[in-house]
């Protein structure tokens, strides 16, 4: 057991190593700084000072030790548009964009397993084929454009649910922020969470949908139904039962990508979460966000992959037989 | 040479799939119309001289006050809308083809190096392209695309930008590419014409190159097809995002963007018909590329 997490342990490492030395390179060769943040009518003295504040002036080896003993200690420097410490920015805004995105896969979980399951079963009905083709065009539908038809269809058009923003957050803890409390906050998470699961959500049902038709051909569903046991319990109790590794599995390792995917739908909705804030930092080449963003994303990935593989260790007594 | 074209078991497949040929029709018109753009479009948009600000924003056909000139309505600046959606695709398209054939080189560069050599070079490059894999392509596209921007001097940027999309998206899809060429070329590595083409003494990146290659490229057209929504989505992203192509190249997501400010006036035209042209672009790339993959497996079906 300890061997097992010791070894993925291990291979996380190099990852997270290789994608820190991508974020330090960003971060020390990349763009100018000095002439972004002087503005065109510096002195050369006052660039010379500013390019000493920011510690520019360095070697390399000296810059890229500081980043790294830094970077461990939560302190990625301060970002060069807003001249805040980049590690607070992201903190405060890291609440706004999990609760978006856990709500997304909720969603996207008890929509299109169930979904999922009537087409396995029911393949050739029409209903199925409606799914299976409103599936097609759920993932030639981009992001951002789904968000702009749902803010023109309840926003503009019905009037029914807001088209921006998280509405009204109440502080939990000393840094959390939930828009839950409230029926606005809530009603301001919809239309974001929905555009943000739909690509899952078509995801999980095509997955569901080929798992159970692999299992329904196997024999013990075969002798399930020879013992004459109800549909009900076969396609619940033991059809289900074993799609749902895989696509738990699924789940998991697209949680990462539902956290990186959101910087879409947050800016469709001008969300205030990290994603908004890594487009925003792109658009004038904040470099200290980006490699920030990308090492935090990285460890996310990191994690989670980590937890699947404990859950599959967990799961899969094969797995632990081979040890 | 065309009979046996016409006969062959792809063919077949193709005339009698309704699908795939409706989306082949209809991926057919939309490259007509963004390839003759300058000559079928009723307007030129990219003329600043011809637009006047009394046209702007007149609703497209079947609205009150439409007329026949401007079928899909104006504008806030009186531009016509139909034409700058064919103007639209055409850079879309260019990008999004440009941006696959990067992707397509590269993957098959890596994926035959990584299948033919195996060991350490294999270990290394798909580890690569494993971690790569795990991060959306969105994503990595976005990174990219931020990164080299802010490497280059001002005054380059909006000239280069079209190029910097074009290689940020192809980075972001060719592991696709070099997984599945990789796994085919193991497999086709230990197979009998192989070895004897090695027993002769023919170099390897010529065996590599003339004789695996032919036979891997199956799969990589299906992905192709696949990976073309995929890009063609990517641009339109960032586009719409406001990182991707400059105002003067405007793509299908720029229009988007732009329209997108007139949604709570109203001017909902000047937004819906370029995202209507999206889908309909991607739905049929996307149909194509699933049928091609049918196709070409008939285990899968």
């Amino acid at each position: 057991m300890f061997g097992f997490i010791g070894s993925r342990l291990l291979q996380a490492i190099p990852v997270l190593l290789v994608v820190g030395f991508i974020a330090f390179a960003l971060f020390d060769y990349v763009g100018d700084p000095v002439s972004i943040l002087a503005g065109q009518d510096a002195t050369a003295a006052q660039r010379l000072a500013l390019s000493h504040d920011l510690g520019l002036d360095q070697p390399f080896f000296v810059q890229y030790g500081r980043f790294l003993w830094t970077a461990l200690h939560g302190n990625f420097g301060n970002s060069y548009r807003v001249a805040q410490p980049v590690a607070s920015l992201l903190a405060e805004r890291l609440p706004a964009t999990l609760e978006l995105a856990i709500t997304a896969s909720v969603l996207a979980f008890a929509i299109g397993v169930p979904m999922g399951v009537y087409t396995g079963i029911h393949r050739d009905s029409f209903l199925s084929r409606l799914m299976m083709a409103g599936s097609l065009i759920g993932v030639s539908l981009p992001t951002f454009l789904l968000g702009i038809l749902l803010i023109l269809a309840f926003s503009v058009g019905l009037g029914w649910l807001p088209s921006f923003g998280r509405g009204p957050v109440v502080h939990v803890g000393s840094w959390w922020t939930t828009g839950f409390t409230s029926w606005a906050g809530i009603r301001s998470l919809i239309l974001p969470a929905i555009t943000l699961g739909m690509f899952q959500m078509t995801l999980i049902m095509r997955l569901v949908r080929a798992e159970m038709l692999e299992v329904l051909r196997t024999d013990y569903i075969k002798f399930a139904r020879a013992r004459g046991l109800t549909d009900r319990s076969i396609n619940f109790g033991h059809a289900l039962k074993n799609t749902l590794v895989p696509v738990i599995t699924i789940i998991g390792l697209q949680f990462g990508g539902i956290v990186a995917f959101s910087l879409v739908t947050e800016t469709v909705f001008q969300w205030p979460g990290m994603g908004l804030l890594l487009v925003q930092s792109v658009a004038v080449a904040d470099i200290p966000v980006m490699s920030a963003y990308l090492l935090l994303i990285a460890l996310v990935f990191v994690l989670i992959n980590l937890i699947v593989d404990l859950l599959y260790y967990a799961v899969d007594p094969r797995l632990r037989a081979r040890r | 040479m065309l009979t046996r074209a016409w006969n062959s078991d792809l063919a077949y497949n193709f005339r009698t799939s309704p699908v795939a040929v409706a989306s082949a029709a209809l991926a057919l018109i939309l490259l007509i119309a963004a390839t003759f753009a300058p000559w079928l479009a009723p307007h030129n948009p990219m003329d600043v001289a011809s637009l006047s600000l009394m046209d702007s924003f007149k609703p497209p056909l079947g609205m009150a006050d439409a007329d026949w000139s401007n079928p899909l309505g104006t504008d806030n600046q009186g531009r016509d809308v139909l034409s700058a959606i064919m103007y639209g695709m055409r850079i879309s398209l260019l990008v999004g083809f440009l941006s696959v054939l990067f992707a397509i080189v590269v993957g098959i560069a890596i994926g035959l190096l990584a299948g033919y050599a195996g060991g350490i070079t294999d270990t290394m490059l798909m580890r690569v392209a494993d971690v790569q894999l795990t991060f959306p392509s969105i994503l990595t596209a976005l990174l990219v695309d931020g990164v080299i921007s802010a490497a280059l001097p001002h005054t380059m940027r909006e000239a280069l930008q079209i190029y910097v999309i074009i290689f940020a998206i192809g980075i972001s899809l060719w592991p696709n590419f070099a997984r599945t060429v990789r796994g085919s070329t193991l497999v086709e590595r230990n197979k009998d014409y192989v070895m004897a083409a090695r027993v002769i003494g023919v170099p390897s990146w010529r065996i590599m190159l003339s004789h695996v290659l032919p036979n891997v490229i199956g799969p990589v057209m299906v992905i192709g097809t696949l990976g073309l929504g995929l890009a063609i989505i990517a641009e339109a992203t960032l586009s719409f995002l406001g990182v991707g192509l400059p105002p003067t190249q405007p793509s299908l997501g720029t229009l988007i963007r732009f329209g997108d400010d007139f949604l709570f006036s109203g001017e909902w035209w000047v937004t819906v018909f370029p995202g209507l042209t999206l889908i309909l672009m991607v739905l049929a790339i996307n149909l194509l590329g699933d049928w091609l993959r049918d196709a070409l497996n008939p285990r899968l079906r």
